[in-house]
């Protein structure tokens, strides 16, 4: 680059020659100078910030986009981090102590129109109604050719009239994938399974909610992909559940009951095994709940077992005696003045026939004489009484892991006097479910710990806290097995099997107040086998009655009694349970030598 | 030097990037077989679900009480009584097949042809 001389020699000159100052000159250079200088280095200056605003735009031109089409586009997991992400959106299943499948899905097809896209109406309303009976083909026709864009013809519909739809031809049908809810054994555990429909619906996919039972309780847990498909077990088992419905849907019919509910129950995991109500229904067809005029006695979706809140008569006169023992008032052996009528104000507790003047505690609860008990709990005191069945859990709704036990909340007196502390103890004045009473008479069957019944399958013994003493425990339990087989239960009496129980027959509550006098709740509260108990088994029948050795017989000795027998000698084999007594012979073997 | 620094550097670049091109087409050849082989286990495990709920539906108490029932004649299945139960020294060895004899030894016959003195 060639610098301009600040003093060119040839205008100095000139200057001189003139007679100017030559200095001017060479400030006047100086100063173009400069100004060149400070041109060029706004230039570059300019430059750098063009650069440099042009690379920050591109930069957030580039965040910007990539927010937008993270906000617009579908989420997706990346394909290679999680395998088989694409099929996790199932349901979980539902399996029983084995492992047999109780719920599971199945894919099916949902079927919907579009009636603009229908091309001739009329013929697609009337093959529908051929494939669909149940369809109204007046309405149909209307909705087609209405002004409506979209309509759901059926939620769930099987491979073959999928076909028989596909058949008609009509552009206008559509299908959408759908995951449905199965039970594949039908009716069997209907009432702990509850039953599954749908929630929000698209027309690609719809959600699965449980609508009743485990299926709403666990309905988090279900529908949680991150549980990766581990069924949920139960504590149920299928062949016992199954035998045990049989049984007692056989027993209800015999004895001319309404109703009839059982809870079999392991004494130390408080697992329930088997829990039936009667009549129940099919989970997969689901009845709708009436809206008006609901009578919960009739409706197959009472589950009996833990909404059912009765009066539960005599059974509960084990714990007044249970509890007397405990507290060191009686022992087994002690006598009580059983004199009737026991008077209370204006009052008067009778015993079902007159059982003489005194009894000792075992003896009344064989004859099941309600004036003995009523005196226990008069030693015992109403505040001694309510805190024992506290701890027993009969005051709360039980702890049973499905929707419809929360419900189950017992009835009790609003001033717990003595007069109510002596109906109680025989059962009247308050009112519980049959899974209360089970889970009562597994405290008294473990040796007096106090568990939870529970529909999940257990580890181990899940004993709670200590309710009463084994002493008290065992003393109840022996005078359980003398009921059999002296007292009121004599029926019970199974080959193999020693059972120990407590029947009860209550009067059923009007609506309106008061007591029926031809309606009775019969229960019998059992335990098996009575030396080493195992397995709880409660029996409800609702209104039994039937012709015995000619009169009508509705007490539980008759109705309840001779079921749960049958019920015993069926369930406990399936339980692997052995019988001590001498197996038939078997034909064809020969004792040759000793 | 300079320009030899420049050569190498243009090079290096050519060479990476021709490995990041064929690393990409690589990653994106496996993505497509991974997504392939997960549809194919999806499809599996639903036809493996279908097949679960189908057995569990041919097993359900009710159908193997009618099956029993139907085939009674033949299997004479009843319900399970506590008198079933039994001892294991209740059950009956099976009978042994009598020892076939192939090659049959006279064997008095042989003691008096070898001359032998049969001592009791």
């Amino acid at each position: 680059m060639i610098r301009k001389p600040l003093r060119p020699l040839a205008r100095i000159l000139d200057a001189r020659a003139k007679g100017e100052n030559p200095d001017s000159i060479e400030k006047e250079n100086i100063r173009e100078r400069h100004e060149e200088m400070q041109l060029k280095s706004r230039q570059r200056a300019e430059g750098r910030l063009l650069v440099l605003g042009v690379f920050f735009l591109c930069a957030y031109a580039a965040v910007a986009g990539r927010m937008g089409v993270m906000a617009t586009s579908e989420p997706r997991e990346p394909v290679a981090s999680v395998p088989g992400s694409a099929i996790a959106m199932q349901r979980a299943d539902i399996v029983d102590r084995q492992g047999r499948i109780l719920a599971t899905n199945f894919e099916t097809h949902s079927l919907y129109a579009q009636p603009r896209q229908l091309i001739d109406p009329l013929a697609a309303a009337k093959g529908l109604v051929e494939i669909f009976p149940d369809l109204d083909q007046d309405r149909l026709l209307a909705d087609f050719t209405g002004k409506r864009k979209f309509l759901w013809i059926k939620k769930k519909i099987s491979p073959e009239q999928k076909q028989a739809v596909h058949d008609i031809g009509d552009p206008g049908l559509l299908f959408g994938p759908r995951e449905m809810r199965l039970y594949p054994n039908g009716s069997v555990a209907a009432h702990v399974l509850g039953g599954a429909g749908f929630g929000k619906e698209g027309v690609s996919a719809a959600e699965v909610i449980g609508v009743a039972g485990v299926e709403k309780q666990f309905d988090t847990y279900l529908r949680d992909p991150s549980n990766g498909r581990k069924p949920l077990a139960l504590s149920l088992d299928l062949t016992v559940q199954a035998a045990a419905e049989r049984v007692l849907d056989g027993g209800m019919k015999l004895m001319g009951a309404k109703g009839a509910t059982s809870i079999l129950m392991d004494v130390k995991t408080g697992e329930v095994i088997s829990v039936v109500s009667l009549p129940d229904f099919d989970p997969n067809e689901r009845p709708r709940a009436p809206a008006t005029g609901f009578d919960p006695s009739v409706s197959p979706l009472f589950n009996r077992a833990v909404q059912g809140v009765y009066e539960l008569g005599s059974t509960f006169k084990i714990f007044a005696a249970a509890q007397a023992v405990d507290l060191g008032l009686v022992n087994p052996e002690t006598v009580i003045d059983t004199r009737g009528p026991l008077r209370w104000g204006k009052f008067a507790i009778r015993d079902f026939r007159n059982y003489g003047n005194e009894l000792s505690v075992t003896k009344i609860i064989v004859k099941s004489s309600n004036i003995g008990t009523a005196r226990l709990a008069q030693q015992i005191g109403a505040e001694r009484q309510r805190g024992f069945l506290d701890d027993l859990g009969m005051l709360e709704a039980t702890p049973f892991e499905i929707v419809e036990a929360q419900g189950g909340k017992p009835l009790l007196p609003k001033n717990w006097s003595e007069l109510s502390a002596m109906t109680i103890s025989y059962g009247h004045g308050i009112s519980t479910t049959p899974m209360h009473l089970a889970a009562g008479y597994a405290a008294i069957a473990n040796g007096g710990h106090y568990v939870s019944p529970t529909i999940l399958k257990q580890d181990g013994p899940q004993l709670g806290r200590r309710i009463m003493s084994v002493e008290a425990a065992d003393a109840a339990r022996i005078m359980l097995r003398k009921v059999v087989t002296e007292g009121t239960a004599s029926f019970a009496r199974v080959p193999g099997y020693q059972v120990g129980g407590k029947t009860g027959t209550a009067d059923k509550p009007k609506p309106r107040g008061g007591y029926y006098e031809d309606k009775v709740i019969a229960t019998f509260a059992s335990m098996f086998p009575a030396h080493d108990p195992k397995y709880v088994l409660v029996v409800t029948l609702d209104e039994p009655s039937i012709i015995a050795h000619g009169e009508e017989r509705r007490t539980a000795g008759w109705t309840a009694v001779p079921v749960a027998a049958e019920m015993v000698g069926r369930l406990a084999p399936l339980l692997g349970l052995r019988p001590q007594v001498e197996p038939a012979q078997v034909t064809g073997i020969t004792l040759t030598s000793n | 030097m300079k320009s030899l620094l420049y050569v190498a550097t243009a090079l290096a670049v050519f060479g990476l990037a021709f490995w990041a091109y064929q690393e990409n087409y690589a990653t994106q050849q496996v993505l497509k077989e991974t997504r392939g082989l997960q549809r194919e286990i999806g499809a599996a495990q639903v036809r493996l679900s279908v097949l679960r709920a189908e057995w569990a539906y041919l097993n359900r108490p009710d159908r193997l009480i009618e099956l029993a029932e139907l085939n009674f004649e033949r299997l004479g299945l009843l319900p399970l009584r506590p008198d079933q139960f039994g001892r294991v020294d209740e059950v009956t060895y099976p009978v042994q097949p009598a020892l076939q004899i192939t090659q049959g030894v006279d064997v008095s016959g042989l003691n008096a042809a070898s001359g032998e003195e049969v001592r009791p």
